[in-house]
């Protein structure tokens, strides 16, 4: 009694369906649920000249921007996170003959981004960028007069990628996705893709969905294909299933700073390997190291 | 420099927290003067408490025990924009005399020396925090007169004095180094020396500045640290030394 048509994929095969050279591919999560397995198979299946966007590109951008699927790259914060750079996007982008295209915001102007694009807006307006040298360095951040109040006030335009890939707890076999803990601008991501692959490390019944519709962030009918695929988000979080390996980012800045380093890296993690089954067996000792602790909340009552 | 940036908070401000010294800092003022603090991390913690020392803004210590969980377009709208963060905390690569703040990139734009992170969120939190507090350590090359690119409005961009940009919060009122404190001159907008550590001279203060530092006619001298704040500090708030040097 499936209410819908199940869109489970593998995720070579929904990478292969749904990620095309040339597109403009969005990995979103905010530290939280950063899908790298999706970034991995990406980078495994080759893909060219794509621009890259997110709000912090992380990592996973720093290892696809080093294996050369990447041209541009629209961001608002391109650092790894608690620790320090991400030296292959510095190797892109310093010095004489930058290799990379930026197209750079703050926060507030990539979540206004997304957010016009959600709702298919042309722009979004905000207070934002007035005294700032930003709008010099991306034309795309405009102003507009306010036809009710005269004030001025910046744009920022909608962005619609062709896909967006969203890494989260569980979801059914429809794409009605459930996430809960940090959830970033991943539903505005979602909204404004053309098309859209949810990774969850958890396939669940429809009766789970709907037993709890609140927790839903992204209903099926916008989803493309639903891939199953525990520790996906590895070295990022899911909360409720396991934590930030932080020693794996502390450790990044020690290879990514060396080019050579780096490529023995992709070598052995990514291109080395088949698929996320047998990166995780090169990863002893994660759940031991990292699995969460229990914090469950109780229920609440829907009745009527 | 924590201590000194926790006394900064008063009890039932809403916060907004970057990570380091300022997460040290308003969890040392929740623990000490300050209990009702609202810590509110871009990442979309509200209330936070977190258990252990967040290790980036998205911990997920951080949402564990808050009073809300919301998406970033609520964080930067519904509260930002809303005019509901009282303090902002920023830090940078550079600050000039005028409190701007660059985080973007040492050296030209298009073919910089050293490519910064960028943004973040700090855009938008000098604009419309009520009032801001830097926090940066002392060095004539992170204090240039001019930074490199503006990433966060201080009080004059390019000649034009802050009020004519009509932005709603009055931007960096303190400037807390590992020196001294500099505060916003109300009259210029200019950074002008205000409070000593004890035992630093306002020579060494000016020495750790790249433009000719004015100065408060009266400068206070910063009370170190109780011994009740570096307990804390030490053994309860950053046992692993991770923010804490020396």
């Amino acid at each position: 009694m499936a209410d819908n048509p199940s869109k489970v994929l593998s995720m070579h095969d929904a990478i292969a369906r749904h990620v095309h050279d040339g597109d403009t591919v969005v990995i979103e999560g905010f530290t939280h649920l950063i899908c790298f397995a999706a970034g991995h198979e990406i980078i495994r299946q080759g893909r060219k000249s794509l621009t890259l966007a997110r709000l912090t590109p992380d990592l996973i951008y720093d290892q696809m921007i080093a294996a050369g699927c990447a041209t541009k790259l629209v961001f608002s914060w391109a650092g790894n996170p608690g620790v320090g750079s991400l030296h292959a996007f510095r190797r892109a982008t310093e010095g004489p003959s930058p290799s990379l295209a930026l197209e750079e915001y703050s926060h507030f102007g990539m979540v206004a981004r997304f957010s016009a694009g959600a709702a298919r807006l042309p722009f979004w307006t905000m207070r934002d960028y007035a005294g700032t040298d930003l709008p010099r360095a991306n034309p795309q951040i405009q102003a507009v007069t306010c036809p009710y109040t005269g004030e001025r006030l910046a744009t920022v335009p909608a962005l619609n990628p062709d896909v967006t890939i969203v890494h989260a707890q569980r979801a059914d076999a429809a794409g009605n996705t459930q996430i809960w803990g940090l959830v970033g601008v991943q539903k505005e991501a979602a909204f404004a893709s053309q098309r859209v692959i949810v990774v969850v490390e958890e396939l669940v019944d429809t009766a789970v969905i709907r037993a709890d519709p609140n927790r839903t962030l992204i209903p099926g009918v916008i989803v493309s294909a639903v891939v199953v695929e525990p520790w996906g988000a590895h070295p990022s979080y899911a909360q409720g299933f396991y934590d930030r390996d932080n020693d794996f980012y502390v450790a990044w800045e020690r290879i990514s700073r060396d080019p050579a380093r780096l490529a023995a890296y992709l070598d052995e993690f990514v291109l080395g390997v088949p698929d996320r089954r047998a990166y995780l067996a090169r990863h002893s000792g994660l759940v031991e190291r990292l699995q969460a602790s229990r914090q469950v909340c109780a229920g609440v009552n829907y009745g009527f | 420099m924590a201590s000194v940036a926790a006394r900064e908070l008063a009890d039932g401000e809403v916060v907004f927290v970057g990570i380091g010294l300022p997460n040290l800092a308003c969890n040392l003022a929740r623990a000490t003067h300050a209990p009702n603090l609202v810590l509110i991390y871009e990442s979309g913690a509200v209330g936070a408490t977190p258990a252990r020392l967040p290790v980036s803004i998205g911990d997920p210590a951080l949402v564990t025990g808050s009073l809300m969980v919301c998406g970033m377009a609520d964080v930067f709208q519904c509260f930002l924009q809303n005019g509901r963060i009282e303090v902002g905390f920023l830090g940078g690569a550079q600050v000039d005399r005028w409190g701007n703040i660059n985080t973007t990139v040492i050296g030209e734009y298009a073919h910089p020396k050293v490519r910064l992170p960028g943004s973040g969120g700090a855009t938008e939190i000098a604009a419309h925090a009520r009032r801001t507090l830097i926090v940066a350590k002392l060095d004539p090359r992170t204090f240039p007169e001019h930074v490199d690119f503006v990433t966060s409005p201080g009080h004059r961009y390019r000649g034009t004095p802050r009020s004519e940009f009509a932005m709603p919060g009055a931007g960096p009122v303190k400037v807390i180094t590992d020196k001294g404190v500099l505060e916003c001159d109300g009259r210029t907008g200019e950074l002008v020396l205000a409070a000593l550590y004890p035992g630093v001279s306002a020579a060494t203060v000016r020495g750790g500045v790249g433009w000719p530092l004015a100065a408060r006619t009266t400068l206070r001298e910063i009370a170190p640290p109780t011994e009740r704040e570096l307990t804390l500090l030490r053994a309860v708030l950053d046992p692993n030394r991770l923010y804490l040097k020396g």
